[in-house]
């Protein structure tokens, strides 16, 4: 029996105290960041030595990645591993946490988000987000999607831009002649469909979606990954999902966060490796990741 | 010849077989016990406040209802009370829910989870608790000198409607903030997040969907209080409600009815029930019924208007 299989076999999940492998440095300079990354697109976000903290708990360790436009890239990996957290660093949404700290950088288009006067107001409105459980307003399906178009002042035609929204969440059809109803009378997946529509109502930029479709039932998570490759045309996407199939079926790149223990003996998120989809889980270069993604942990 | 047992015998036996479990019953009994007692009390106290109401009620309800305070026994009446404890009332309303909700908003939405913000829900948890006659006292130390001050003490040195509305306004702040507080807390937290999500700034996600979500709480609550300033009486006692009697000018102009004397429905009763003589137990019997009445249509405003709110989504 090799010592792989012994560790299967005892469970042993994974977090080590050794010396945690070093993901490689990423040089500040854009034309080599992108010949690394093997892609000719434009980058939308760099993100270098970002680490979040709640309180004294360290969620995210020194993460450096690059996002780039009209991909989709997940974010996969155990629980607690801060992908999640990582996510939320990409509008601001930890700000809402009280005791959030976030340092180092994460330039979008070049601009720091967390640099100084920054509002995170206004970075939410062109980066939209879809929750892990389906949240839409306790109001009509017209409101639900009127709200976000409202307040960032469009004065356009609302009804076609929710007409719009909706076919592009292919939610239009199921819901057209029900658009005074309330939104809490549709399924988990119309809800979650609405979610998407009203996060694209405001024309973002960025669509980052978390666990999107956790919550629900294989056909609806199917519908929902179909729409993504719709949207991958238009919108930059980066999904958080606890499905390594789907990470596989839908993302162009993956990166794969892990837990570590810091020298206190506390569990902090960590990114491991970060590649195109079809390397990092056919060829993957760390060890970590191989035996996550071949189901010996996580 | 003994009879093979099989197993469908033995599972129907054990099943049917109604077991006599005196702990279970006795429990049970004791618990509907309580509830009969506590009925039985309220049950007994309406019987007698009906009982000795009745003659008044049939001789001139209208001419009760609408009849002013008096010495005479036959020609005395709770409109004086009832107009002023309604001016009471809608004074608590108008000072106590806008500070009351904004407090709480304040509390629940904008305040940084810090030592100091917990000390000041715990306290004001605390003021929910403080015996009414405290804020009588404070009232007289603090609202009444201050309406003198500015002028409109009438000629009962600050002792009038406006003390009263503000003193009762002090007492049921801290319960409009603890129930609007639960109510904005019950709000789910993915609300919120799906408005900061869209780019609505923290007034828009308050405005627009964290307030209409908590509204039909807040608003319960919020009726809920103003039974309860309509029913208090000891603070009046001390902020000069009127246990006599007195007649207001009939052409005396707004500033004149509140500032003057005045009296309330619950006071009314309090002095009622200290009178000699049978004509007056079944006067202030009278008031107790208004009262209630006053109160169970309060409620049930509030009951009702909060289903509709709820029925909506």
């Amino acid at each position: 029996m090799t010592a792989d299989a012994d560790r299967a076999l005892i469970g042993d999940t994974g977090p080590e105290t050794g010396e945690p492998p070093t993901p490689p440095r990423f040089s500040l300079d854009m034309a080599a960041r992108r010949q690394a990354a093997g892609t000719d697109a434009a980058v939308m976000f760099e993100v270098d030595d970002l680490n979040v903290h709640y309180g004294d708990f360290h969620a995210v360790f020194d993460v450096s990645l690059d996002i780039y436009e009209r991909q989709i890239t997940s974010f996969i990996g155990p629980s607690g591993c801060g992908k999640s957290t990582m996510l939320r660093c990409f509008n601001r949404m930890n700000d809402l946490i009280e005791g959030a700290r976030v340092t180092g950088r994460l330039r979008y288009h070049g601009t720091d988000l967390y640099g100084p006067g920054v509002d995170p107001v206004e970075v939410r409105r062109r980066i939209g987000m879809v929750f892990q459980k389906p949240n839409p307003f306790p109001k009509s399906i017209h409101e639900n999607i009127a709200f976000g178009p409202r307040i960032t002042g469009f004065k356009g035609d609302v009804d076609g831009l929710i007409e719009d929204s909706l076919r592009r969440a292919a939610l239009w059809d199921e819901v057209k002649d029900k658009l005074a109803e309330s939104a809490y009378a549709l399924s988990g997946g119309q809800q979650q469909r609405l979610c998407i529509a009203r996060a694209i109502a405001t024309n973002p930029d960025v669509v980052l979606m978390d666990e999107p479709c956790s919550a629900l039932d294989p056909i609806a998570t199917l519908r929902i990954e179909e729409l993504m490759q719709e949207l991958k045309e238009t919108y930059t996407i980066i999904i958080v999902t606890h499905n390594m199939q789907q990470a596989a079926r839908v993302s162009d790149r993956t990166a794969f966060f892990n837990v570590q223990l810091n020298e206190r003996g506390q569990r902090m998120g960590r990114l491991v490796e970060y590649a195109p989809t079809g390397k990092l889980f056919t060829r993957p270069d760390q060890r970590a990741t191989e035996d996550y993604i071949t189901g010996r942990f996580g | 010849m003994a009879t093979p047992v099989t197993t469908a015998d033995v599972v129907a036996a054990r099943l049917t077989g109604r077991r006599f479990r005196p702990g279970e019953l006795a429990f049970e009994a004791a618990l509907l016990a309580a509830l009969l007692v506590s009925l039985l009390f309220l049950i007994v106290l309406l019987a007698d406040i009906l009982a000795t109401a009745l003659p008044v009620f049939r001789q001139r309800t209208l001419g009760f209802i609408s009849g002013e305070l008096s010495p005479t026994a036959d020609r005395a009446g709770v409109g004086t009370s009832i107009l002023g404890s309604v001016t009471i009332t809608a004074g608590v309303a108008v000072l106590a829910f806008p500070l009351g909700i904004g407090t709480a908003i304040y509390l629940e939405e904008y305040a940084p989870d810090t030592r100091l913000t917990r000390f000041i829900t715990t306290n004001i948890r605390n003021l929910a608790g403080v015996p009414s006659i405290v804020y009588g006292i404070l009232g007289f130390a603090i609202f009444v000198r201050f309406i003198s001050a500015v002028g409109l003490g009438g000629n009962v040195n600050g002792r009038n409607v406006l003390a009263a509305g503000f003193t009762l306004a002090a007492l049921v702040l801290p319960i409009v903030i603890i129930t609007a507080s639960e109510a904005l807390r019950a709000v789910p937290a993915g609300i919120r997040e799906a408005g900061f999500g869209v780019g609505a700034t923290r007034w828009e996600v308050i405005r627009h969907h964290v307030l209409p979500s908590a509204a039909p709480g807040i608003l319960t609550g919020t009726v809920l209080t103003l039974a309860r300033a309509f029913g208090e009486t000891a603070p009046l006692l001390l902020l000069g409600a009127v246990t006599g009697f007195f007649t207001l000018g009939a052409d005396s102009s707004i500033v004149d009815r509140l500032t003057s004397a005045y009296t309330a429905l619950p006071v009314t009763v309090f002095d009622w029930s200290r009178q000699p003589g049978e004509d007056f137990r079944a006067l202030a019997a009278a008031a107790i019924v208004v009262l209630l009445v006053i109160l169970l249509t309060a409620n049930s405003a509030a009951i009702i208007l909060r289903n509709r709110y709820e029925r909506k989504w």
